[in-house]
């Protein structure tokens, strides 16, 4: 069943929009309007790193990329536990916190990237700008669905779990080792897998960001495929995209599928399962006797250790009870002083967005109309050729688990690493920008959506097949009796995650540098990258904002929707 | 020690919830005390308070008003010398065995060579010796629960809380594990002072208690206490123990009152509104043939729960049924058909769903339900807005529990029917409804 976990992603409970949309929404345009304001000191011109193309500096550049990711992660794990703790745990936090949460993560995160890497640059040296930037941009990625994930396990722990944990007298230490940790595990892991292959996407645009005369890229793969793209050096672009699918191969077989086969243990069921996660890797770990003797004289004494520390440091106090009866005054200063401060920040935004001309504000409609033509043009093409396939590999087991790793490999490529390369084919065609835009949001969405109808086929039940059989249905009356109609859940998961990535492709695939030229197109992308590189910065500020508010409208009128439809009406359960 | 002799005291202890505006009662007034060296039972249909009065009790639940006394001592927190044996044995499945154990035993700083030696040690005495390093999911239900016993007593408790620990396992691991549980407890190898069980099974809290305290619902109250005075081991079929389990029976299923009493009143009106037991109809239906079955219409209900092996919760809720639609009355522990229920009995599928009909149509909450479906547009509602209007009366779970009780008797009278799709509930328009009217008593 890992095709169907893999991609799955939690929907937060359904809530039309509430006041505490909108104060999100407000903080984001103050933040942006913040960073822009930095940004008006950016220097002018930032010199590029030089890439190298010879094939010895691969594997230089391959741990510049992991070490970004690796970094992110870390922040994004830390964030997560932090923030995700203080949701489930306190319920005033929890107000604030959860919308908050459910706001960011239907952002395009990408159209932040412009803002923060001028922010960063005129305060930071110039290569430290950029190196930061791709942290934060790939963190924003990653952060928030480990985030839910952590919330919902944390929120979900079975009661009796819980008074055993405390009429055993375990401190947070050891709740937090023995309980919440094993218990959240599962979900956390795989939401880590999910990150990580998100994370790539935005890397690969980190490290190839380039606007007007400043140049933000990073030594890394990303820019290694398109430096080669940009000489055509066609060697050089095989061994770049070997380097990288080599990366991600050995991060899916060395760290990924061990940890999943060890954390089968924390699974929750009473019963064995039928099949659960292989690793070679992890087998030959366990049987190592060098392993053994670390874990037997080095790693256990050490928590064993730490254990006896935590637990005389942070005794269980059974007078917790007693906690804050009284109005926590510093908690309404905060508050309020933030308030204050979005108030401030709002206005003066709201001042710089007044200086936007009319005219620019067509603009920006109809840019965002455009990239959103594109964008459903995508998903439905995309739509067109996974349904057919995905519901011919579900529906045939021995084709599914001979294709799954094929399938896994080629969709792990992120689809920016291979944008400049498309550029590279396209370029001379008419509209080719046109095109290979497309081709981007199609490479970012088609994934998610194939994994998923093979896993909403392989999910039918057998006995309903052979009814439709039975009742000698034609192929169309089988389709939409049966098929459509529970695929449709599927279908719906795997769009959301499909268009969010595709807006996010816009950024990077509507204006570009290329071979020593600037190509655009019209869309709200390509607007955001343009007015970025000639500093207009009211425009920015529009654009960008238009962009954020017309994809988390659209999460929220009609996928949102179609969601609960879809887990309402049509779950196979 | 500034201690009254108890090792246990509940003094006046209520516990409310609230909902909205709602305030509802879970325990009534509790006062209870517990003493060295007794076994006492805490015995009640499900929905009477006692596993909330269980948590109170260990401190993982404050109550609303009151106080709980340990050896004297206001209870702070978390009772240190108290632990609890779960009904869903709350193990850590990704822990073996033994580390299940030894956590617990972690917790309370004791280090590692003596924790492992004292973990080995109990899994021995309960008879785990050998699965020490397999996971819980590996083992049966009753192996699980050892397991928990084992945790239990690895932190040597004074006071040991049993929240229904046998009723997740067959019957016949659960007879074992309650042989052994008493042989510990009667050897007196453990440094265990009292134990207090929860459960709903008669016959168990007869069989280990020395007193059994007998709780109700609707509000959660104790009612009564019974001794036990029979030595241990004691013998099922011998007549004392009958006589006690009789007795317990009489006190549990209470007495037949007057018909306005026994209906209550209906939502909204001032008055103790009449919960209904959570039975299906066939069930009903297969209490009344076996009462039409034997001499005089009228049997001890303790004999019925052995001929129906029915577990003892679930026979009352029956008897309660039966006695709230006037199909028996009940009295000193013995059930009598009615003449109705009689007919009921020997009835056809269709008169029966007539005589249910109007039966059911005398309780307060139908008529209620009724006139509203009546009264709104198309005589229909969506289940929602009923669910709210009875979160006036009831909390949320309860409410929804009632409704879907009420459904389904509803339907079964084809007096309601039900479109599970839109979640509409609408008045039938033809059926039972409209031809009951002949079958008026």
């Amino acid at each position: 069943m890992a095709f169907s976990r893999l991609f799955k992603i939690e929907q937060p409970t359904q809530r039309p929009f509430t006041w505490g949309d909108g104060l999100v929404l407000v903080g984001v345009a103050v933040l942006l309007y913040a960073g822009i304001r930095l940004a008006l000191g950016a220097p002018a011109t930032v010199e590029g790193p030089t890439i190298s193309l010879a094939p010895r500096a691969l594997p230089r550049y391959a741990v510049y990329s992991v070490a970004r990711m690796a970094a992110a992660y870390a922040l994004s794990m830390l964030f997560t536990l932090v923030y995700g703790y203080l949701a489930a745990y306190n319920r005033r936090a929890e107000q604030v916190l959860m919308p908050l949460l459910d706001v960011l993560q239907s952002v395009p995160i990408l159209s932040f990237l412009p803002v923060v890497l001028l922010s960063f640059s005129a305060i930071l040296p110039e290569h430290v700008a950029a190196e930061l930037a791709s942290i934060v941009l790939i963190f924003t990625s990653q952060a928030w669905n480990l985030t839910f994930a952590w919330y919902q396990s944390l929120t979900t722990i079975p009661q009796e779990l819980r008074e055993a944990s405390a009429t055993f007298r375990f401190n947070s230490w050891l709740r937090f080792k023995t309980l919440e940790l094993p218990f959240g595990a599962i979900s956390l892991l795989w939401n880590s897998m999910m990150s990580w292959a998100g994370g790539w996407f935005f890397l690969m645009a980190a490290e190839i960001f380039t606007i007007g005369q400043r140049d933000f890229r990073l030594p890394g793969l990303g820019a290694y495929l398109q430096e080669a793209a940009n000489q055509g050096d066609l060697p050089a672009i095989l061994y770049g995209l070997g380097a990288l699918i080599l990366v991600i191969v050995a991060l899916d077989q060395l760290v990924w599928r061990p940890l999943l086969a060890w954390a089968d243990r924390f699974k929750l069921e009473t019963v064995e399962s039928e099949n659960p996660p292989t690793s070679w890797f992890y087998d030959l770990l366990r049987d190592s006797r060098l392993v053994d003797w670390l874990s037997r004289s080095l790693w256990r004494p050490l928590g064993e250790r730490v254990d006896a520390w935590l637990l005389h440091r942070f005794p269980v106090s059974d007078n917790k009870v007693r906690a804050s009866t009284g109005r926590p005054w510093a908690l309404y200063l905060l508050a309020m002083a933030v308030g204050l401060g979005l108030a401030y920040g709002a206005y003066r935004a709201g001042f710089m967005l007044l200086e936007v001309p009319l005219i620019q504000w067509r603009e920006i409609g109809l840019g965002v109309l455009v990239t959103l033509l594109r964008v459903s043009g995508a998903l439905v093409i995309a739509l067109a050729w996974t349904v057919p396939v995905g519901v011919a590999i579900g529906a045939n087991p021995r084709l599914s688990t001979w294709l799954q790793p094929v399938v896994q490999i080629t969709a792990s490529v992120p689809a920016t690493a291979l944008f400049p390369v498309f550029l590279l084919l396209m370029v001379g065609l008419p509209g080719g920008l046109n095109l290979a835009a497309v081709l981007l949001m199609l490479m970012g969405t088609q994934w998610y959506l194939l994994f998923n109808i093979i896993a909403g086929a392989s999910a039918i039940p057998q006995d309903l097949k052979y009814t439709t059989a039975l009742l000698q249905l034609s192929r169309w009356e089988r389709w939409r009796t049966l098929i459509l109609p529970a695929l449709f859940p599927y279908i719906i998961t795997g769009a959301i995650t499909a268009s969010g990535g595709a807006w996010n492709a816009s950024i990077v695939a509507e204006h570009v540098e290329f071979g020593g030229r600037t190509l655009r197109t019209i869309g709200i992308g390509s607007l955001i990258a343009q007015a970025t590189a000639s500093g207009d910065y009211p425009l920015l500020l529009a654009a960008t904002l238009t962009m954020i508010i017309t994809v988390v409208v659209i999460n929220r009128l009609l996928w949102r929707r179609l969601y609960r439809l879809a887990e309402e009406r049509y779950r196979m359960e | 020690m500034p201690t009254n002799g108890y090792l246990l005291e509940l003094q006046h202890i209520n516990q409310v919830y609230r909902s909205g505006e709602r305030k509802f009662i879970a325990v009534q007034d509790v006062s209870l005390t517990l003493s060295e060296g007794e076994f006492v039972c805490l015995l009640g249909p499900s929905g009477c308070g006692k596993s909330t009065l269980l948590r109170i009790i260990t401190g993982l639940q404050q109550p609303s008003e009151g106080r709980v006394l340990y050896r004297g001592a206001p209870l702070q927190g978390v009772n240190p010398h108290a632990t609890i044996v779960f009904q869903t044995f709350a193990l850590f499945p990704w822990l073996t065995v033994l580390d299940n154990v030894e956590v617990a035993l972690k917790a309370r700083n004791v280090p590692p060579k003596l924790r492992t030696a004292r973990a080995l040690d109990l899994l021995d005495r309960v008879g785990l010796d050998g699965f020490e390093m397999a996971y819980p999911r590996e083992l049966s239900g009753g192996m699980r629960q050892k397991v928990g016993f084992a945790r239990a007593m690895a932190v040597e408790p004074e006071l040991l809380c049993l929240d229904e620990p046998f009723s997740a396992l067959d019957v016949l691991s659960a007879e074992a594990l309650r042989g052994e549980l008493l042989e510990l407890w009667t050897s007196g190898n453990i440094p265990t002072r009292a134990i207090l069980m929860v459960t709903h099974n008669i016959e168990e809290a007869v069989f280990m208690a020395d007193r059994i305290v007998l709780m109700e619902k609707e509000p959660g109250r104790v009612v009564t206490e019974v001794q036990v005075e029979l030595p241990h081991p004691r013998q099922r079929k011998s007549p004392a123990f009958l006589e006690t389990v009789d007795q317990v029976y009489a006190a549990l299923a209470g007495q037949t009152q007057p018909e306005h009493v026994e209906l209550g009143v209906a939502p909204g009106e001032t008055g103790r509104i009449r919960f209904l037991p959570n039975i299906t109809i066939n069930d009903l239906a297969g209490l009344l043939e076996h009462l039409a079955e034997v001499p005089d219409h009228r049997h001890d209900i303790y004999r019925l729960a052995e001929e129906l092996r029915a577990d003892s919760d679930h026979l009352l809720r029956l008897t309660e049924a039966a006695e709230l639609l006037g199909f028996a009355t009940i009295g000193q522990g013995d059930i009598a058909l009615t003449p109705l229920g009689e007919t009921f009995a020997e009835a056809s599928i269709l008169a029966r769903k007539e005589i249910f009909a109007t039966r059911i149509r005398r309780v307060p909450v139908f008529r209620w339900l009724t006139a509203m479906l009546r009264s709104a547009e198309g005589q229909q509602l969506k289940k929602d807005v009923i669910q709210t209007a009875l979160e006036l009366e009831f909390p949320p779970e309860e409410a929804g529990q009632q409704l879907e009780i009420a459904i389904n008797w509803g339907r079964y009278a084809e007096l309601l029917a039900y479109d599970d799709a839109d979640e509409v509930l609408f008045l039938e328009p033809t059926g039972a409804a409209s031809r009951s009217q002949v079958g008026q008593p």
